[in-house]
């Protein structure tokens, strides 16, 4: 070694790293692995993250070993298998949403709505002026502003109604020559469909304007209406909810971005392209792309499980997902309402929002609702989202639920009521049943401990 | 339907409990001008054998089960055999977030022992709970430094990775950040000479790659002690991080002033497959005085209210949900998985295993490079010590590696080469065999060999999937 | 009970004067609103503001709140303590809890501010 490498550009050892048999290994992370609640437990019922019940072909697959060890970067002769995989896809989720051009490329959605954002700004420059602001409801997920702003915007919020959904006369005293676009989720994250949606994109496409559409709730709709159709310019979709790519306790994801024709220039390269043979390439040379938005074309083990989804339910069983994620909400809602303060009268979509207004009499609140779930066996809700209602409780059932698993979640629910109001201790030093308790987050955050030091 | 378990009878009963009397009724919200009264044009449904035939036959089209001695930012290394095993449990792959801290204590701490790991190998004090990839990552850190600088000048290696420089622009464009590049010597690294000239007191960092993109290893601690002595931050980024077990860690030096500051990349190498350019996994790792402006994740150590210690994820006010348009970043997911994977790695290959992991490269790589100087016409290029990959210039062709002459072509008929420790005596004996043949042209184009591929592959794909509605435009 | 000796603002951050110089914290109704507070971001000795600005922010384990300075002035000091022990805001948020000294540059500013009996009102007031 020393002839070829020169001793001061080596380290001398790695501390605090053991030498560990593969039983020792094994066993750790088995172990570690036990302490876990995960999807294939029972219910997640995360609003606005779309836990479904993960296929385990799609794991096989993702696994060939052709996949697995193809390099981007290979002469595309050797790869058309994953190129023909990655347009497969493309095409697909171009027909759900109704849009004409997709990129695979974005790593997760916070990465999907950067790299629309980034393109409707690519927009507006080649049309003389990027524009100032995006308009986002008060509604939506953190990430969208977080997203507009590094994308060098300036973010307005706009107000919601009664209904729940965007304010329409709010909206359109806000759209002006200085809006770059709209972001909007749709059903929005209180389950509820803007049903205004058609005005809304009109009244933004008449000053020049784009609609973003974040499509972490597409799985409420497919087959039964297109965001294209209701006039969205640029959606991303998340793979990880919609299409059952496995959350992985918390990513890989994957964000790819559909957009209509007029933006397809700038989508990020490179794009999959095919030769007037038929043969599948990388195309680099698109001059009007706004770069790349990460190495190489997106998380392909995901695109693969996606896929495989898509083509295991075809048209029909997308649309019986769809209906059935919105009949399984809408069972909870009708269960619960009478217990539980619903936070909008409208219409429930694939997911229903109460507050915990009626607990919150006696000192429980939502996280403690949360909290309690689990001693029952179930994960909690999504908690305190949206912002907009005080104590939210945030349910998505998806269409991967039995009613039996349902009903088991709605007497948890019920009994959680009840003891709230007679025993409101056992609900906020809840949960009593797990490994560690509940966790002094506080003393976490004021002396961080990041990290293992070696003695 | 395999994936939907409510039965018909159930679906009756639970429309009854809503008071509604069909499916459809649940969607009135939606106004009939935007409803799609067609089905979606999507193949027909595909039964198990029928999806495991068209995914077999795609993989199938791809080649390079071979060695391709192809690296440029993504390695294959052995992958040991119980990392597989072990992310198959749904309890870590099927799980979310570990926003429940009290159910999720197994994806915590294998996220703490990551960001162990990481830390202790780039020499830093901290580490995140990984980022989406190397090239993310590095975009994140110029971010990160232009928070902590308030500087918005940046000085790039151009031997960073071709591909990460060009999403740092992306990234940068709309935020006032300014990129200048610093050329490379003729030894194939940073010019210092150039580097020296080029840094003023406006630059927020400095940033380099070691290993770089052509395979050479930087002195990242001199790059370091420079930019500190004018102002600037600096940062490292690693793509090969099989390297980190062998070579001085860039965040490690008996004097501060020569430790980087911000150490970013990418952790595929530590046992998560090429998979055609994803998932990977970043990490960034730093100083602790920079902990708050770090993008990402983190879990800390904690109690629970007993007593117990518990892990928890912590200082989430960074981040998007909590800080918005304000956040250190608008990222949300981190890669846990992948990153459970690089801690499987590690824990599995131990220190000693590690270390010799990189000797086998770095060996076989020096074999390969010699066998061809000695054995061919092609010229190695750049002197500077090198890990496990190197830069050709070629006379004729090559098949082997990446050819350069989209990122640096300037190099002109140049390939980059990679030579890891999955590659066999025999094989690398092989490539050298060939490339001595190769130096004249070769006889068949590439894009007929495609054609050829594409017109047999067509009658398979017909018989596999007659419903492949996308047949059509073939 | 609120102090008497103390101004406040809207934003619940209080002020007390003695001579040229101001001390700012916030109050104990803000301490509990915001629950556990786990850090304190507080700008350097020599920084000026103008009354209204914000100069520095605080935070719980979930939320994030930017502090407003009640009167113009120069920071002359800083509470140090506050980096290892944040919990010292929740604990005594009128004496070992402060968090800025500054040196006004206009004593005629205060005439916005609320006393304690008026603050007491005004919280009242916002509970209903």
């Amino acid at each position: 070694m020393s002839e070829i490498l020169d001793a001061n550009l080596l380290r001398e050892d790695l501390p605090g790293m053991s030498e560990l048999s593969e039983v020792d290994v094994v066993r750790h992370f088995t172990r570690l692995s036990t302490w876990n609640y995960h999807i294939d437990l029972g219910l997640y019922p995360l609003g606005s993250c779309t836990m479904k019940y993960n296929p385990k072909i799609n794991e096989r697959i993702a696994r060939l070993q052709g996949f697995t060890l193809a390099h981007p970067y290979l002469p595309a002769a050797d790869i058309q298998g994953a190129l023909e995989i990655q347009k497969a896809l493309e095409t697909c989720l171009a027909e759900i949403s109704g849009m004409d051009a997709v990129t695979l490329q974005p790593a997760a959605g916070a990465h999907g709505e950067l790299t629309g954002i980034l393109m409707i700004r690519a927009y507006h420059e080649s049309r003389g002026h990027p524009r100032k602001k995006i308009l986002i409801p008060d509604s939506a997920h953190g990430t969208n502003p977080a997203s507009a702003a590094i994308s060098g915007y300036v973010i307005e919020t706009v107000p919601s109604n009664i209904r729940g959904t965007v304010d329409l006369g709010r909206l359109a005293a806000s759209v002006n020559e200085d809006v770059a676009a709209i972001m909007i989720t749709n059903p929005n994250t209180l389950g509820i469909f803007e049903s205004d949606i058609a005005k809304i994109s009109e009244l933004l496409h008449s000053r020049g304007a784009l609609v973003y559409m974040d499509g972490a709730n597409l799985n409420a709709m497919m087959g039964i209406t297109r965001p294209g159709d209701f006039g969205v310019d640029v959606l991303h979709i998340n793979l990880h909810k919609t299409f059952t790519t496995p959350h992985g306790g918390g990513g890989p994801g994957a964000g790819p971005v559909a957009v209509k024709k007029m933006l397809e220039p700038f989508l990020p390269y490179p794009v999959v392209a095919k030769t007037a043979e038929g043969a599948y390439f990388f195309e680099y040379e698109r001059p009007q792309s706004i770069g790349k938005i990460k190495a190489y074309n997106g998380h392909f083990g995901m695109h693969l499980r996606a896929l495989c989804y898509i083509l295991a339910n075809g048209a029909e069983g997308l649309k019986e997902a769809s209906e059935i994620a919105v009949l399984n909400a809408n069972y909870i809602r009708a269960k619960l309402k009478d217990t539980y303060a619903l936070a909008y009268e409208s219409p429930s979509l694939h997911e229903v929002v109460f507050s915990d207004r009626l607990q919150a009499r006696k000192d429980v609140h939502v996280w403690d609702i949360g909290k309690r779930l689990i001693d029952y066996g179930f994960h909690p809700p999504t908690v305190s989202f949206p912002l907009i209602v005080p104590g939210a409780i945030m349910i998505e059932p998806t269409e991967t639920e039995s009613k039996q698993e349902l009903d088991g979640f709605i007497e948890a629910m019920l009994a959680i009521a009840r003891e709230a109001d007679e025993t409101p201790e056992t609900v906020k030093t809840a949960p009593h049943t797990t490994r560690v308790g509940r966790i002094d987050e506080a003393a976490a955050a004021r002396r961080p401990v990041l990290r293992w030091k070696p003695e | 339907m395999r994936y939907i378990p409510n039965s018909e009878t159930d679906r009756k009963q639970m429309l009854a409990e809503i008071g509604a009397d069909s499916i459809e009724r649940l969607f009135s919200d939606i106004p009939e001008n935007v409803r799609l009264r067609r089905l979606l044009n999507l193949p027909k449904a595909l039964t198990e054998p029928e999806l495991l035939d068209y995914f077999h036959a795609r993989a199938a089209e791809v080649s390079g089960r071979g060695t391709p001695f192809i690296g440029a930012g993504i390695y294959r290394h052995h992958i040991p055999i119980i990392i597989d095993a072990l992310i198959s449990r749904s309890e870590f792959y099927t799980a979310y977030t570990p926003y429940q801290a009290e159910i999720a204590q197994g994806t915590l701490q294998a996220i703490f022992e990551f960001q162990t790991y990481i830390a202790q190998l780039t020499g830093m004090d901290v580490a995140n709970a990984s980022l989406y990839d190397g090239s993310t990552g590095l975009a994140e850190a110029v971010l990160m430094a232009q928070r902590i600088s308030k500087k918005h000048k940046f000085l790039i290696a151009r031997t960073v990775h071709p591909e990460y420089r060009a999403v740092v622009d992306t990234y940068a464009k709309n935020l006032g950040i300014h990129v200048e590049l610093i050329e490379y010597a003729p030894d194939g690294r940073v010019d210092m000479d150039r580097l020296e000239r080029q840094i003023g007191q406006d630059v927020a960092a400095v940033v380099v790659q070691s290993p770089n993109f052509f395979g050479t290893i930087e002195h990242t601690h001199d790059i370091s002690e420079l930019a500190h002595s004018r102002g600037a931050l600096s940062i490292v980024n690693v793509c090969e991080a099989i390297a980190l077990g062998i070579l001085k860690p860039p965040g490690e030096d008996a004097s501060e002033h020569r430790r980087a500051d911000i150490v970013v990349g990418e952790a595929q190498s530590f046992g998560v497959p090429p998979s055609f350019g994803g998932p990977h996994v970043g990490f960034l790792a730093t100083r602790e005085r920079y902990i708050r402006q770090m993008p990402g994740r983190l879990v800390g150590l904690g109690r629970d209210y007993s007593g117990r210690p518990a892990f928890v994820l912590t200082l989430s006010t960074r981040e998007q949900h909590i800080r918005r348009e304000k956040a250190t970043s608008n990222i949300c997911t981190n890669q846990s998985l992948c990153a459970l994977m690089a801690t499987i790695y590690l824990a599995t290959v131990g220190p000693k295993g590690l270390r010799e992991i990189c000797e086998h490269n770095i060996l076989k790589a020096d074999y390969a490079a010699n066998e061809i100087r000695n054995r061919t016409r092609h010229r190695l290029i750049f002197s500077a010590p090198r890990f496990n990959e190197f830069v050709l210039k070629v006379q004729g062709q090559c098949s082997f590696g990446l050819s350069l002459s989209r990122f640096y072509p300037e190099l002109g008929n140049a390939f980059l080469l990679c030579v890891t420790e999955t590659a066999r005596r025999h094989e690398i004996d092989a490539m050298v065999q060939r490339l001595a043949i190769t130096s004249a042209p070769r006889l068949t184009c590439r894009s007929t060999s495609v054609l050829c591929l594409k017109k047999a592959r067509l009658v398979a794909a017909r018989s596999i999937c007659r419903h492949w509605t996308f047949q059509r435009n073939l | 009970m609120t102090p008497d000796d103390l101004l406040f603002t809207k934003e619940h951050e209080w002020l007390r004067i003695v001579g040229e110089a101001g001390t700012i914290g916030i109050s104990d109704h803000a301490q509990k609103e915001l629950g556990d507070i786990v850090y304190v971001e507080l700008p350097k000795p020599g920084m000026k503001f103008n009354s209204g600005e914000p100069f520095g922010s605080v935070e719980s384990v979930k939320a994030v709140s930017e502090l407003f300075i009640p009167v113009s002035g120069e920071v002359i000091e800083i509470n140090e303590d506050l980096g290892a022990a944040p919990e010292k805001i929740n604990e005594d948020p009128y004496g070992a809890g402060w968090m800025i000294r500054i040196r006004l540059s206009n004593t005629d500013e205060t005439g916005d501010l609320m006393s304690a009996e008026e603050y007491d009102e005004y919280i009242q007031e916002a509970a209903e």
